[in-house]
């Protein structure tokens, strides 16, 4: 519990849903960001990639601007090793399109409007997080 | 307006992932791992301050009949839950778990020059490349081999958003 930041974090969250709720209000879209960045690697929906690379810019700015005043937020703190990085990189990528969205989607919009396939694939993907976090502390020494 | 106003959502959405931890590795898995005996419970607040906000606002929103700036709500109407869905769902835990990344902080931290997340997004924009192309092949396949997971109407599928 030692790196505990409840209001920190009750905040960030806050935020989050506030971005969430503006996308809806303004765009009448949820914001899911799998489903937004994956829209601009598609030839497909070519009117939708205004909003899109928008939105993605927008956390890019954001990422560029924090990491400018406020260092400390993009801290690693765990030994992963690039081939380990990498992998995962393609598992997330590839998982989150399969199953139709991420964190976001599902586990912040979905569930605010009780979707219970959002439901279902948060249950899921915090499980296997949990599995996957546990078996590497034990199995592997906390290193990857 | 549409791109200003999409900008400032994305923006927004940064700054709340910064705050709340999300850009963390370590602080993400030290969420994932309950077994770890210095659990770090910060995430669920993450979500509990998100969900509050949403919850509320998505209510009062959709009871308009447009969205301020295009013609109507796309929100997904999904209902069913499929086998792609826990696969998919259950690989995306993994690979969170193994890197401390979800896509959201994965562009974030990406433009905060963080060395991890350089080498984490463009796994992640294979995996979303290749899952088009495995995707369009298991369209393409015999009825035979896919008609016991759904009938062949329902193969038109809409297009899937989180």
């Amino acid at each position: 519990m030692a790196n505990f930041t409840p209001f920190a974090s009750l905040l960030g969250g806050a935020l989050i849903g506030l971005s969430a709720a503006l996308m809806l209000l303004w765009h009448g879209r949820i914001a899911g960001i799998s489903g937004i960045f994956s829209g601009l690697l598609r030839r497909s929906d070519v009117g939708e990639l205004g909003w899109r690379a928008a939105f993605v810019l927008g956390l890019l700015a954001g990422g560029l601007l924090l990491s400018l005043v406020h260092p400390g937020g993009f801290s690693v703190d765990v030994e992963r090793s690039p081939v380990a990085i990498l992998a995962a990189g393609v598992i997330v990528g590839f998982g989150t399109r399969l199953g139709s969205g991420c964190t976001s989607g599902h586990g912040v919009c979905g569930i605010s409007r009780w979707s219970p396939r959002s439901l279902a694939a948060t249950g899921t993907f915090m499980a296997a997080g949990a599995v996957t976090a546990a078996g590497v502390t034990h199995l592997l020494g906390g290193a990857l | 307006m549409r791109l200003l106003t999409a900008f400032a959502a994305g923006l927004v959405f940064a700054v709340g992932l910064v705050l709340g931890g999300m850009t963390q590795p370590g602080k993400v898995i030290g969420f994932l791992d309950v077994s770890g005996g210095a659990w770090d419970p910060s995430l669920a607040l993450v979500m509990g301050g998100a969900l509050a906000v949403y919850g509320i606002a998505f209510r009062l929103i959709t009871k308009r009949t447009a969205p301020v700036l295009t013609p109507r709500f796309l929100v997904p109407t999904r209902r069913d839950l499929t086998p792609r869905l826990f696969a998919g769902a259950a690989l995306f835990g993994t690979g969170w778990a193994i890197a401390g990344f979800c896509p959201g902080p994965a562009l974030v931290s990406v433009a905060a020059g963080m060395t991890e997340a350089l080498i984490f997004l463009p796994g992640m924009v294979a995996g979303m490349l290749l899952f088009g192309v495995w995707d369009q092949r298991a369209a393409r396949r015999p009825a035979s081999s896919v008609i016991r997971s759904r009938p062949p109407a329902a193969r038109a599928r809409p297009p899937s958003r989180s």
